[in-house]
């Protein structure tokens, strides 16, 4: 029950805070959103304890499992089943780390409506919570569309100038891509006829798995498989998301508020390359060997081209935005080496980038929240006079370029590693698109240094009329807590690699993707 | 044998519409004791005990499962079973909503006692229609709810909106009333029987197939007007557009559920498809109503202005996801498909009832009417939009309550039965739909108000009557299962 516990302490929260008045709106959330945040560190404490292991999908022991009949469809039973294994619970954790340090990052730039947008923040933290945690399609699936609502408010109320089109194409986007995906899955189940008998998540993937699916009118299995298979892809790629799919991204991030963004490209694209593991790569691994190479171009592409792009922008919170399609393209790549390292490392990128992004994110808030620009031609020379936010905006750039000692580091190496051991393209082909996808590294080094160059270092210009002063306490404080938590899973990856190898041990036996 | 009132304990069985009855005789005369009486909690209050009375006693007689075998009262006339009592559920849940929010609404207008009353009789002849098993008492329950239903659109008689369209629904009503009986006549003459299954029984498709075809026909000609279907929908936006907001939300839900109940039961049990698909193939024709219905009245609310005209033209699309329930019939899959239709019809119930009542509370407020006017309306009211947001999402069908689950139950079932299409077609229509639903949800959350925006009031009854349907709402997601057992086990008694 403690699933379910979460889940009901955070949606009362959404509830409470929306109530209160807006003077202590953003202190009760943070004060709120502590709660979860002690709930899911209490669950990954005694994660081992509860003998939890293996694949969740793959038929592995879950930890804090429930299941409880709720409502038979015609032939398919729904189920409330939720459950945790080691992919699921890091990202839960990392869901309820980021929000309460949103929160405080929302105090100096939300100044209105805080009530509801604090309310909003809690709702779609409970929304997150549960992606993470359900294992019957159609419990995720309407937690997965949950997500959606907040967010569509988040944007479209707090936003900045073209808040309303940024909205506006979000929410069409996303609601579209789960549309295709919906249809994709639906028709794999309805494919496996008299087999599986509810929407389960693990019972479907065993079906899939025993070469149970047959033909779906006139529709023969093999297509079958690779027709749901790209309606999924092309569904969770949306939210990734991967290349040519990712227009929404810049115009989302550009537009939503610190906070969001933070949320957005800290938790909400995992979301995309979470669903792409579970779903595309344990249900139909044969498929994604047998498209292993159209994969891995996609992914490369994503790095370079979104790294090309992050190059070109001279708008500091653009930058980010795209350096995540290509952070998220690492996640591509680690997943279709199907290894151990691979799928690992790509599963340990989620969380490495979700803590880096979110920082990068509200680094740039902070230093927007005080110049009022984020041009980098606007400003140079702010190390002086704001020296903490530059330093850990510093320290966090050197994450994102993978440097040692840093969780995007162990990330990244990990998938390296997967890929260039990858036997799932024949001879040295996932090793050569490796190759390219390393040259990504260079690329985010440079707009980055660049950027940090131009912007933090030399003499001190402002082209706006603001004071620029030290930040508030509670606009460093998330920002030193994150560069530590990154440091912390750089120093010690095990903290969560440990429990991530285990869950994906099986799934890398049944391709034989190598080690 | 004919089978008197008060024959055994059968006649329990009609406690909800009793009581109904009584409920309308006791508001009638409270107002002959004190004529044009105004005593609001009085007459409100009696008016929703009824309705809640009538309701739990249909949820007990469900609950006690004595519906499973159809009680057949005076001589068959009327039925009582597993449908008629799921129907009754669904009609007093509005009602009881209708009144509530009516509180406020009718607040300083006159004809107080007369609106409660004419509300409660228009309850009374759908319950009626639901148990209906014989064309005559279908036709009489039929008017019974559409002749109160007439008043009660022109009952603001100062405002020309509404006696227009009270006028509108009325002519519309009585033409379709006789294109009705006229079928009633003709499928009497080819099978010598009125009471439904004696019909079937009756049925000789080579006698008289022309005449037999015809009278099918506009026996269903009579369900569509009630039912707001196309081609019979010109008076629905009319007149949900220029009725008292409560009224729109009563006719659009409870009198369109009460359209169906009888259409279910009429063609199902007197024209089994099986023996009349030669002469008549309804079935046919039903599929191509369901598409044509919820393709004109998505694209038209696509494209109002207005948001109760919206939400009149959405309800027409409604309809049409509804008619599935007879369009998907013969694919072997009829418990799920018809079952379907019932519970979009009792989610539709408390979403559409509820939409409407905002836009009572929102009338109550004198803001305006268009899109436009609703802006910034979440900045003075959070608590109400939020209950609108849920109504708009849910009828858009984004998983957020009930109106996904009873959608995807029905377009489900309509590919297990092989109408893959019918199920294609609603999804987009679906998917089209977030598109006008979402810029009320915009509109209210989003867009700054143009000028200075005030809400002089918080109605009590409307408020309660709203945030009951949205709390109803979302809570018949997680509470989905025995609103499913009870539909497909209402099918099944139907489809025997």
């Amino acid at each position: 029950m403690m699933i379910e516990a979460l889940l009901a302490v955070t949606l009362l929260s959404a509830f409470v805070v929306f109530l209160a008045p807006d003077k202590v709106a953003g202190k009760l959330a943070f004060v709120l959103s502590l709660l979860p945040l002690g709930g899911s560190l209490w669950m990954y404490s005694s994660f081992e304890a509860t003998g939890a292991q293996g694949n969740a999908l793959l038929g592995g022991t879950l930890a804090f499992e429930t299941m409880a009949k709720w409502v038979a469809i015609g032939p398919y039973a729904l189920n409330w089943h939720v459950g945790l294994d080691g992919i699921s619970l890091p990202l839960l954790v990392l869901t309820t780390v980021l929000t309460p340090l949103s929160i405080l990052a929302a105090w100096t730039p939300v100044q209105s409506r805080q009530s509801q947008f604090y309310g909003l923040m809690l709702f779609m933290e409970m929304s997150l919570l549960g992606v993470f945690s359900a294992l019957d399609f159609f419990v995720w699936f309407i937690f997965w569309e949950m997500v959606l609502v907040p967010m569509y408010f988040l944007i479209g109320v707090w936003g900045g100038p073209r808040r309303k089109y940024a909205a506006i194409k979000f929410f069409v986007y996303t609601n579209v891509a789960s549309l295709v995906m919906f249809i994709g899955f639906i028709a794999l189940v309805f494919g496996l006829g008299d087999s599986v008998t509810s929407l389960d998540l693990p019972a479907i993937t065993t079906a899939l798995n025993n070469g149970e699916l047959s033909g779906l009118g006139g529709i023969d299995a093999n297509t079958l498989k690779v027709v749901a298979f790209f309606a999924m892809f092309a569904g969770f790629g949306v939210k990734v998301p991967i290349v040519p799919f990712h227009t929404w991204l810049p115009d989302a991030h550009v537009e939503a508020p610190t906070p969001v963004s933070i949320m957005l490209a800290g938790v909400m694209l995992k979301m995309g390359t979470y669903a792409l593991l579970r779903f595309n790569f344990t249900m139909l691994p044969g498929v994604a060997k047998d498209f292993a190479l159209i994969i891995a171009i996609v992914a490369v592409v994503s790095v370079i081209y979104g790294a090309m792009l992050a190059l070109a922008q001279s708008d500091l919170k653009r930058i980010v935005a795209y350096s995540s399609v290509s952070s998220m393209g690492y996640v591509i790549l680690g997943l279709v080496a199907y290894n151990m390292y691979g799928v690992g490392g790509a599963t340990f990128q989620m969380i490495a980038h979700g803590l880096i992004s979110g920082l990068m994110f509200m680094a740039v808030g902070v230093i927007y929240n005080t110049t009022h620009t984020r041009m980098v031609s606007d400003m140079s020379g702010l190390a002086d006079k704001m020296p903490i936010t530059v330093a850990v905006f510093v320290a966090g750039a050197f994450g994102y370029m993978g440097l040692p000692l840093m969780a995007g580091f162990a990330a990244e190496f990990f998938i390296f590693v997967g890929a260039f051991q990858s036997t799932v393209l024949a001879g040295n082909t996932l090793a050569l698109f490796t190759g390219a996808a390393m040259f990504g590294i260079v690329i985010v080094a440079g707009y980055l240094l660049f950027a940090m160059q131009r912007t933090l270092f030399g003499p001190f210009r402002l082209e706006t009329d603001y004071e620029v002063g030290r930040a508030d306490f509670h606009d460093v404080a998330p920002l030193v807590v994150l560069i530590l938590l990154v440091i912390l899973l750089g120093v010690q990856p095990d903290i969560f690699y440990g429990m991530i190898q285990d869950s994906v041990r099986d799934m890398a036996l049944i391709t034989g993707g190598g080690h | 044998m004919a089978q008197a009132l008060g024959a055994g304990a059968d006649w329990t069985a009609m406690a909800p519409a009793i009581v109904l009855a009584l409920t309308a005789l006791v508001l009638l005369l409270v107002d002959s004791i004190t004529p044009d009486t105004s005593n609001r909690p009085l007459l409100a209050g009696l008016s929703t005990l009824g309705a809640v009375v009538a309701g739990a006693v249909a949820v007990l007689l469900l609950v006690s499962g004595t519906g499973d075998e159809a009680i057949r009262l005076y001589d068959g006339a009327l039925v009582v079973d597993t449908m008629s009592l799921f129907f009754t559920l669904i009609f007093t849940s509005v009602t009881a909503l209708v009144c509530v929010a009516s509180y406020d609404y009718m607040k300083g207008r006159p004809y107080q006692a007369e609106f409660y009353s004419l509300v409660i009789l228009a309850a009374t002849g759908m319950t009626l229609m639901a148990n209906s098993n014989s064309l005559a008492t279908v036709f009489i329950s039929l008017e019974l709810a559409s002749l109160p239903s007439y008043a009660l659109v022109a009952i603001l008689k100062k405002n020309r909106g509404s006696v227009e369209a009270g006028l509108k629904y009325f002519l519309i009503g009585a033409l379709s009333s006789a294109i009705f009986a006229y079928g009633i006549s003709l499928v009497y003459g080819v099978t010598g029987h009125l009471q439904l299954g004696r019909v079937a029984s009756n049925l000789n498709v080579e006698a008289l197939p022309g005449i037999l075809g015809v009278g099918v026909l506009m026996v269903l000609g009579g369900f569509a007007f009630k039912t707001a279907s196309v081609p019979f929908h010109f008076w629905a936006p009319e007149a949900y557009e220029g009725a008292p907001a409560p009224i729109s939300a009563f006719l659009s839900s409870a009198s369109k559920a009460a359209g169906f109940a009888v259409a279910f039961r009429v063609f199902v049990t007197a024209f089994p498809i099986g023996d009349v698909a030669t002469t008549v193939d309804w079935v046919l024709a039903f599929q191509i109503l369901a598409v044509i219905t919820m393709t004109l009245g998505n694209f038209a609310a696509a494209t109002q202005d207005k948001v109760k005209r919206m939400l009149a033209y959405s309800s027409i699309g409604h309809a049409g996801y509804v008619l599935i329930g007879l369009a998907a019939l013969t694919g072997g899959n009829d418990d799920w498909v018809m079952g379907g239709a019932m519970m979009h019809l009792l989610v539709y119930g408390f979403m559409n009832t509820g939409a409407f009542l905002f836009i009572a509370l929102v009338e109550n407020w004198g803001v305006g009417r268009t899109f436009e006017d609703y802006n910034g309306l979440a900045t003075k009211a959070p608590i109400a939009c939020v209950a609108m947001t849920v109504f708009m999402f849910n009828l858009a069908g984004l998983p957020i309550g009930a109106g996904f689950m009873s959608k995807y139950v029905l377009f489900g079932a309509a590919v297990g039965a092989g109408f893959w299409w019918l199920a294609a077609v609603g999804a987009v229509n679906s998917a089209l739909s977030l598109f006008y639903y979402s810029r009320v949800v915009k509109a209210m959350w989003i867009e700054e108000p143009e000028g200075e925006l005030t809400i002089r009031s918080t109605p009590t009854g409307l408020y309660v009557a709203v945030l009951a349907a949205a709390a109803a709402t979302v809570l018949l997601l997680p509470a989905f299962s025995p609103v499913a057992d009870t539909a497909i086990n209402a099918a099944l008694t139907l489809l025997g």
